[in-house]
């Protein structure tokens, strides 16, 4: 989503950064953050700077639709900073391109950040072939948001944790609710409820090592075929939800009661829902296959650059901000989700029962395929389950079309590892 | 041979100048529209590989790419009639006798054009905004629904388009106005004696002396609108539903944004193809009348 701000934030980063990025003197450190976590980054600082006299953090503002394109650039100019935020589906990419320091070294002489403090599903969108290459900032996951009452009247007491009884609870929502409203809400123009349900399954996404698609397992047509079973037996609209004008005030009306979405909008139903229907939903962690499920790791990491002469202080910042005091304080200012388990115990998180999903999710948070051109591959999960559900493919169709992209989108990478060339 | 080479030093550093920043980079981008550059090569430049056309190949099988030429063409064949019709009207009530104070209105036409392109597509935001922007509040006050202007597939390409037309109506304005100046006015005379109407008046006396006129601006504005990249850029980001996503756009996207700049070097030659066979096209429809220049 654009708001007013980050278009502006885009024009003032845009006259940001057609200067030089990096600053030469040695006690000015130069830092890159995208959307909200740069505005308050400043405001969570005081402590660090305290500790390093005559140190300086310039922080500069890239807005998160431009940031991709601005970074490569930078890559391409020699213009990189000392550090950034980097969304961790970036971090193969970057790695790739050798752009990221290798921060194991760096880690082994720190001894607070303890591996075993994080959600290991979100450290491991950082390993690229088997090196670290970034220190979670904070996370992002997909849970399912519902409505208790009607569930409850449509005869459940809590939400179920399997897809067949997921299913027969979507049936009963339907019946419940009448043929003019539906039980779940998959947007057509997101990827990432179908990621996640085809993250569920015990096959890998990808195959060979990373140089094929792999949706033709037994497992994704699986995901396939229920997603699809969704919208042909009307438990889903076929809408993206820009075409739902309201997602809020839809919800609330019973439009559908399933919907599967983000942390932020847990804030949006807080402040959009009126005082007293705020009991009327709740959120769970997504139901799986034989259980509860694993979902999307998501978030952004922080990284140090190659080409930094100051990787030292660009490490000790990494320090410092991933501290559980500060990260509790950096939580406060952006309502993001840490990524250590120590810091959802002290911070007000704990107390919310709308997080509670996402403490619960996030331990089964899973990694997409770590390779450069994932976001290509995952636009294409998006193109071909709506022309599945637009009943121009059906389940082996839409699998084979899948296989058939993925394999082209990396027919550069698998040429690379069939001649043995590092990627 | 005297004369000549002193023509070859006259002309020579404008032809350096061309062949350095023009002929050069085109040779080079062709050059890169045949190999597969992307990121893996930007690693690592011994991972470049020669393809010969396979890019040109993979482009015209890709659904995307039509999509945005189908836009990019909506946008050309709509956008470019209303925008010189809107030139010509805004020329002719410029032009007219009973108009007082000519340069306050030329200054008024013009200034959209003048006007940085990002900072004015921001405020359209604002004005086309569905809930707080003044479009639709206008809408509303004569009672009808609200549009949502740049979040709606139908209506995000006509917005861009009524956003273009205003942001470069002023340019041809200027140009109409100076041909408009220069059709004689005994031919006129003439032909209000012949007992011509208005109507006939324009499509028989003032059309005719506009031809050249009409062709040049035709063929700029063209050439400028198959080249439609920072509206959408700023206003829609290609959306909705990737209905303002252009050539231009698709190929910033291919080229900054996932750096496969081989592909991205293909689209550029397809679009100069394109944009070659349709002004060789309006050249062959607008030709000059037999007889005059």
């Amino acid at each position: 989503m654009t708001t007013r701000r980050s278009v502006l934030a885009g024009i003032g980063a845009a006259a940001a950064t057609a200067g030089c990025a990096r600053n030469t003197d040695p006690n000015v450190l130069t830092m890159w953050g995208m959307g909200r976590e740069a505005e308050v980054v400043s405001e969570v600082l005081p402590g660090f700077l305290a500790e390093h006299p005559g140190v300086r953090v310039e922080v500069q503002m890239l807005p998160w639709t431009a940031a991709h394109e601005r970074l490569l650039t930078a890559f391409v100019g020699n213009s990189l900073p000392d550090i950034a935020q980097l969304g961790n589906t970036w971090i193969p990419e970057f790695s790739s391109l050798n752009a990221l320091e290798p921060l194991a070294p760096l880690l082994a002489a720190t001894s607070s950040i303890d591996q075993a403090d994080y959600f290991e599903g979100i450290w491991n969108t950082n390993m690229y072939g088997g090196e670290l290459y970034g220190i979670p900032w904070y996370v992002d996951t997909r849970v399912l948001f519902y409505r208790r009452d009607i569930l409850e009247r449509a005869g459940y007491a809590r939400v179920p944790q399997t897809w067949p009884e997921w299913r027969a609870a979507m049936e009963a929502v339907k019946r419940e609710m009448g043929a003019q409203n539906y039980s779940v809400l998959l947007p057509l123009n997101e990827f990432e409820p179908m990621l996640a349900l085809g993250l569920q399954q015990d096959e890998p996404l990808l195959r060979d090592d990373n140089t094929r698609g792999n949706f033709q397992s037994e497992g994704f047509k699986a995901t396939l075929a229920y997603y699809k079973a969704l919208f042909d037996d009307g438990l889903a609209p076929p809408s993206s939800n820009t075409q739902i004008s309201n997602v809020y005030a839809e919800f609330d009306r019973g439009y559908f009661s399933f919907y599967i979405t983000g942390p932020w909008n847990v804030g949006e139903f807080k402040r959009r829902l009126p005082e007293n229907r705020q009991d009327t939903w709740m959120t769970a962690p997504l139901p799986g296959p034989h259980g509860p499920g694993a979902s999307i790791a998501g978030g952004s990491s922080l990284v140090v650059f190659r080409t930094s002469p100051k990787k030292e202080l660009a490490w000790a910042l990494t320090e410092y901000l991933s501290r559980p005091d500060v990260q509790v304080e950096f939580q406060e200012k952006t309502g993001d989700l840490p990524p250590r388990r120590s810091v959802w115990e002290t911070s007000t998180l704990s107390g919310d029962p709308y997080m509670a999903a996402f403490r619960d999710q996030l331990e089964r948070a899973r990694p997409a395929p770590p390779v450069p051109e994932w976001e290509r591959i995952a636009d294409e999960l998006r193109i071909v389950g709506e022309a599945m559900v637009q009943g121009e493919m059906d389940v082996e169709q839409g699998a084979a079309a899948l296989n058939a992209r993925a394999d082209r989108i990396l027919e550069k990478r698998r040429w690379m590892v069939e001649e043995g060339r590092s990627v | 041979m005297k004369r000549s080479a002193t023509g070859w030093l006259f002309a020579g550093p404008a032809v350096l100048a061309i062949a350095v920043f023009f002929f050069i980079p085109a040779a080079a981008a062709l050059f890169l529209s045949l190999t597969d550059f992307d990121i893996y090569a930007l690693a690592d430049i011994r991972n470049l590989r020669f393809v010969g056309l396979r890019n040109y190949i993979e482009l015209l099988q890709l659904p995307l790419f039509w999509l945005a030429l189908g836009n990019t063409l909506y946008f050309v064949f709509v956008g470019v009639p209303l925008s010189l019709a809107a030139s010509l009207g805004a020329a002719m009530l410029i032009n007219s006798k009973l108009v007082r104070f000519k340069p306050l209105y030329r200054t008024i036409f013009f200034a959209p054009f003048v006007m940085t392109l990002v900072a004015a597509a921001v405020v359209w935001r604002y004005l086309l905004h569905t809930r707080y922007g003044m479009v639709n509040y206008g809408l509303q006050g004569i009672g009808l629904q609200p549009i949502d202007w740049l979040g709606d597939p139908a209506w995000a390409m006509p917005s861009i388009i009524l956003f273009a037309i205003w942001k470069t109506f002023g340019y041809n304005m200027i140009i109409f106005l100076a041909g408009l100046q220069s059709i004689p006015e005994d031919l006129y005379e003439a032909a209000r004696i012949d007992g011509a109407s208005r109507w006939q008046q324009f499509r028989h006396v003032t059309l005719p002396g506009l031809t050249p006129v009409l062709l040049l601006t035709g063929v700029l504005t063209m050439a400028q609108y198959f080249q439609l990249f920072a509206e959408p850029y700023v206003m829609t980001q290609g959306g909705p539903a990737q209905r303002t996503v252009t050539v231009l756009y698709f190929m910033y996207e291919q080229g900054f944004k996932w750096w496969n700049l081989g592909s991205a070097s293909a689209v550029a030659f397809v679009l100069f193809v394109f944009m070659f066979i349709f002004t060789v096209l309006q050249f062959a429809v607008a030709r000059p009348p037999r007889g005059r220049a």
